[in-house]
């Protein structure tokens, strides 16, 4: 596996060094699904430029490269054990015959689990959004490579590092805030503590995990203060990521709607849409308590499709969790659709920029038409995703061939 | 999202798609083709109007008095062009300057990859020579651009001395908003780009220019001239630019306004608009007049020296003088007096024309089709692509089940359609990891083939001149049609480098892969220039929506071969000729289609033209899966 995970590094290494080699490094750097203004390459170098530290430490492409290997590897660390995790789990459920008889179909079997880690992996370096993503230098790989870092040491069982990436990511970013109820209901499982508002230990831990990530959060501000000497990063950055301010187009649904926006609605629609990202964390986090690493896939895809600034790396980091849930495929109902839509956006995002920027023919409706679509597409898939996983569960403790009251076979619909 | 989520009706949608797949694909193919007849008729068509306010509202009056002087310029010039044996630069440098504008030169030069013999040239060495009006009545933020083209032996003299008469008249009138730009270019397209890229810093297409030494604002629209004799019959618009580009629909309703106004003939396609749409002549020719501007568009090819304009999001159009052999004819005052009105009312923009349709069919001139009324044609089509493919997947599906134990048919019965059909695919593409591999092979020696058929023809012409008895035009052209043939062979290849024989599995995969592959590749086409998505999806999907491995071999080949992107080139040129009248015998159908195809690889490396890259790359290696489906062992 390691001899296989390293040849996949190798190659994935190779690809992104030879597009980086090439002339279309430079028009990829420009495509705005690839940067937004948050993750632009060309703004670090200027921010670093503008520091006055002379050539940044990061000004090559195998900065970029390392974070992608980075990421891929942590996720395929994070996948392996979660893998063992499951199956321990599945073992003793099975030994205490908690599993109905007709649904032992349903159980996963080590051989089926042994590649995923790897495809993860594979998922995540070739998938062409990374690579675009990468090639682009867009720093969306560094987040992403925290991210997984963060999930490595969550899923490892490491309170203090898991508060410390998660409390980085943060800072990067805010989104990230919404992985902190996933990673506090994986770690309370791990330890075995009910979630249970009148326990003592719930609260004692919960309170423990708030105070390393607050305190991680804490020191990195204050770091970033002591380094710049002034407290502007914070309305520059977080004003800039909550406010929305720069409004070119990207993948993502802000930009449209508050160019079209009247100006005196702005403050409410803005806080309508952001409200909207970590709106999902509380529903999400009851009807999953259970399932805490399908509700980090969960949270993860909301961010990328929802945050304000998306570009196609941030896409790319959830879609690498997709082979995790290859059990699901058969509760999938509309892969095929989706698919569709998915690989048909990608497709005409570039056309579209062409017939509005560069032809002048078409207009920004054409192109936000396909960010609707490719959205949509996005939400069915992750939904779609989220009934595969709890109609599974149902059939883990109900039994697969469920039957109604009177004797005739039922079906399971979700409305 | 009741169908989305609710198993019994999504599995009740899915088996009516399936059943009635091949019906429904015929309707809609049938549907398509009746769809698209029907843009010709002309009560289907919206009547074109003025969308832009700074045009359509204000008043001009034309007073160009000067046609007789425009025709002794025009002498002058022919006198001095043929002294100079081309253009005679220094005669016009000091003529645009006796006429108060402030003159400048720009030379460039240009090799051919390999000599276009339509027009006799290879090393291109020219200069274009162009005279600024700066604008009286506001800072110099914004220009138009009136050009005509200095062209070898008689044509096009009485444009270049209407230029500059109009630029003398121009001169002497207070009201101008935008700077005028007065270009006269060598070597028509080539020095047009040289031009356009030496205004805008560009350089796409590695053409060797001289800086320009001075230039006036952002260029808003321009408008290029043709005019060969004294007096013309009738003048003909053409709007067809490099991929298919069209300007703003409101340049032709300009154009067609100030033709009505003036009282002269007007052409589009050179085809004069009748009144009798209600008789079978009138429809046909109407339906004559937009398939000669479908054909037209989809050749990529700028019809005009305007053509190279739009690329840089400036409306353009070039308007040719016809003399013919009828008797009202119209004399150089009023083309005068037209090409003033035009450009008084574009100097009147306050930005630039955007109000009117950029995606538009024209089957007269006073009459349009939009993109929302010619999509649903192809849009007919595109479905029938992916009714296939969703067929195919819920096929792919099936069979599965009866290879895996009974449990799953049970399940059958239940489950909804697709989510098992999802699992079983991936079991299935799980389990025969070879058939991945096979279908793999396919795609990938596909468009390695296509990849020789876009960088061979040109590298190697030497080789091909050395060894056969051949000029370096046909050998380009020649060595494009070998390498097109030779990948007809390739399916006993591509067998040949598989270890095992393809499954039953494998060619459905990549069917399924092909389908949606052509799918994308057509849509993203006929956004960009609907007549060559058209075009294509009319001739592609027929064979991408019936072809399997289990057809009579002989006779689906030649079906398909004849459908074949290559053949569609042939019969659009014969179709072509046939449209403007000039028939052609088969022989010399041959040789048009030849040097077609040198155009289009010319107007690739000279002016970036998209169809031959996409023809080459992408549509014949798609076409090459399905021929491999055929032959699938």
């Amino acid at each position: 596996m390691a001899a296989s995970l390293t040849f996949l590094l190798i190659v994935a290494v190779s690809i992104r060094a030879v597009l980086f080699r090439s002339s279309l490094a430079e028009i990829i750097s420009e495509r705005v699904e690839v940067v937004s203004p948050l993750n632009a390459w060309k703004r670090v170098v200027e921010g670093l430029a503008l520091l006055d530290l002379g050539v940044s430490p990061y000004s090559g492409d195998v900065f970029h490269e390392i974070a992608d290997g980075i990421t891929a590897v942590a996720l395929y660390l994070s996948i392996q054990t979660y893998n063992k995790n499951v199956f321990r789990k599945q073992k003793y459920a099975l030994e205490s015959d908690r599993y109905p008889l007709d649904s032992h179909e349903l159980l996963r079997s080590p051989k089926e689990m042994f590649y995923i880690p790897l495809k993860v992996a594979m998922f995540y370096l070739l998938n062409p959004f990374t690579i675009l993503s990468c090639v682009a230098k867009s720093t969306c790989g560094l987040n992403n490579a925290i991210i997984a870092v963060f999930i490595l040491c969550t899923l490892k069982g490491s309170a203090l590092l898991s508060g410390i990436f998660l409390a980085l990511a943060t800072t990067q970013s805010i989104y990230p805030l919404t992985l902190f109820a996933p990673a506090l209901l994986f770690l309370l499982q791990r330890l075995y503590i009910p979630v249970n508002l009148w326990r003592s230990s719930f609260w004692f831990f919960t309170s423990q995990y708030v105070f390393m990530y607050v305190g991680s959060v804490v020191v990195i501000t204050g770091l970033s203060f002591f380094l710049l000497g002034s407290w502007d990063f914070i309305p520059s950055v977080y004003g800039f990521i909550l406010s929305v301010p720069d409004l070119t187009p990207n993948i993502g649904l802000f930009w449209y709607f508050f160019a079209e926006m009247f100006e005196h609605f702005r403050v409410f629609f803005i806080c309508v849409f952001q409200i909207n990202v970590f709106f999902y964390t509380i529903p999400l986090s009851i009807k999953l308590k259970e399932h805490p690493v399908f509700l980090i896939f969960m949270q993860i895809a909301i961010i990328s499709i929802f945050k304000s600034y998306p570009t196609v790396g941030d896409v790319a980091l959830y879609m690498a969790f997709l082979p995790a849930w290859s059990h699901l495929y058969r509760f999938l109902r509309n892969i095929f659709l989706v698919s569709c839509v998915l690989l048909v956006c990608s497709a005409l995002f570039p056309v579209l920029w062409h017939l509005w920027i560069y032809a002048g023919s078409a207009n920004s409706n054409f192109y936000y038409a396909i960010t609707l679509l490719f959205n949509v597409g996005q939400i069915l898939l992750v939904s779609d995703y989220f009934y595969a996983y709890l109609r599974r569960e149902h059939h883990l403790t109900h039994g697969l061939y469920l039957k109604k009251k009177d004797g005739t076979e039922a079906t399971l619909v979700l409305k | 999202m009741g169908l989305l989520s609710d198993p019994n009706r999504r599995k009740a949608l899915t088996n009516l798609l399936t059943r009635l797949n091949t019906p429904i694909c015929i309707v809609c193919y049938l549907a398509a083709i009746m769809w698209f007849m029907g843009l010709a008729f002309e009560p289907f068509t919206l009547r074109t109007y003025m969308s832009e306010n700074a045009m359509g509202s204000t008043m001009v009056e034309e007073r160009f008095p000067s046609g007789e002087r425009a025709l002794s310029t025009a002498k002058e010039f022919d006198a001095h062009k043929r002294k100079a044996g081309g253009m005679p630069v220094e005669w016009l440098v000091k003529t645009m300057q006796a006429r108060g504008l402030e003159v400048f030169t720009q030379s460039f030069s240009r090799t051919l990859p390999f000599p276009d013999e339509n027009k006799e040239r290879y090393m291109v060495r020219g200069t274009n020579v162009y005279g600024i009006l700066r604008a009286p009545r506001a800072p110099r933020t914004e220009a138009l651009v009136i050009s005509a083209p200095c062209s070898p032996g008689n044509s096009n003299n009485q444009a270049v001395g209407l230029l500059l008469t109009l630029a003398q008249y121009f001169r002497s009138q207070v009201y101008w908003a935008k700077d005028i730009i007065f270009l006269v270019n060598e070597h028509d397209l080539i020095g047009m780009q040289a031009w356009l890229e030496g205004y805008h810093h560009t350089n796409i297409t590695g053409i060797e220019y001289s800086p320009l030494q001075g230039r006036a604002g952002s260029i808003q629209a321009a408008l290029s001239l043709e005019l060969s004799s004294d007096v013309i019959t009738s003048l003909d618009l053409v709007l067809e630019g490099l991929n298919g580009q069209l300007p703003n629909l409101d340049l032709a309703n300009l154009f067609y306004a100030f033709c009505q106004k003036l009282g002269v003939l007007c052409t589009i396609q050179g085809k004069l608009q009748r009144n009798d749409w209600d008789t079978a002549e009138g429809y046909t020719h109407a339906a004559q007049t937009l398939m000669l501007m479908v054909l037209k568009q989809a050749s990529g090819h700028a019809w005009g020296d305007h053509g190279l304009f739009l690329r840089y999001h400036i409306e353009a159009a070039s308007i040719q003088g016809i003399n013919s052999f009828r008797h009202y004819k119209t004399d150089v005052t009023t083309i005068g007096r037209l090409l003033e009105g035009m450009i008084r009312k574009l100097n009147n923009l306050l930005e630039r024309l955007h109000q009117s349709y950029f995606f538009y069919l024209l089957p007269s001139l006073s009459r349009f089709v939009s993109i929302g009324y010619y999509m649903p044609a192809f849009g007919l089509l595109a479905v029938i692509l992916l009714l296939r493919a969703l067929d195919l997947w819920v096929h792919l599906g099936t069979p599965a089940l009866a290879e895996v134990d009974g449990v799953r048919e049970v399940e059958q019965q239940w489950t909804t359609g697709p989510n098992l059909r999802a699992i079983c695919f991936l079991v299935s593409l799980e389990s025969s990891s070879p058939g991945v591999l096979s279908v793999l092979t396919p795609v990938v020696i596909s468009h390695l083939t296509g990849v020789a058929l876009y960088l061979l023809p040109v590298q190697l012409q030497e080789m091909a001149v050395e060894h056969f008895p051949v000029s370096e035009t046909e050998a380009v052209v020649l060595t494009a049609v070998a390498i097109y043939t030779a990948g007809l062979a390739l399916p006993h290849n591509a067998q040949w480098l598989l270890s095992g024989e393809g499954t039953e599995q494998g060619w459905r995969v990549l069917k399924l892969t092909s389908l949606l592959y052509l799918a994308v590749l057509l849509g993203c086409t006929a956004l960009i220039n609907f007549s060559l998505g058209f075009i294509l999806a009319i001739t592609l999907v027929p064979i991408a929506a019936c072809i399997t491995p289990h057809m009579p071999r002989a006779l689906s080949a030649l079906a398909v071969v004849l459908l074949s992107p290559g053949f569609v080139i042939l019969y659009c040129v014969f179709i072509y000729q046939e449209l403007i009248e000039s028939p052609v015998s088969i022989s010399e159908g041959w040789i048009l289609f030849l040097s077609v195809i040198s155009q289009g690889i010319l107007d690739h490396v000279l002016y970036r033209s998209l169809v031959y890259p996409l023809l080459a790359l992408f549509i014949y290696p798609c076409w090459l899966m399905f021929w491999n489906i055929l032959f699938w062992k």
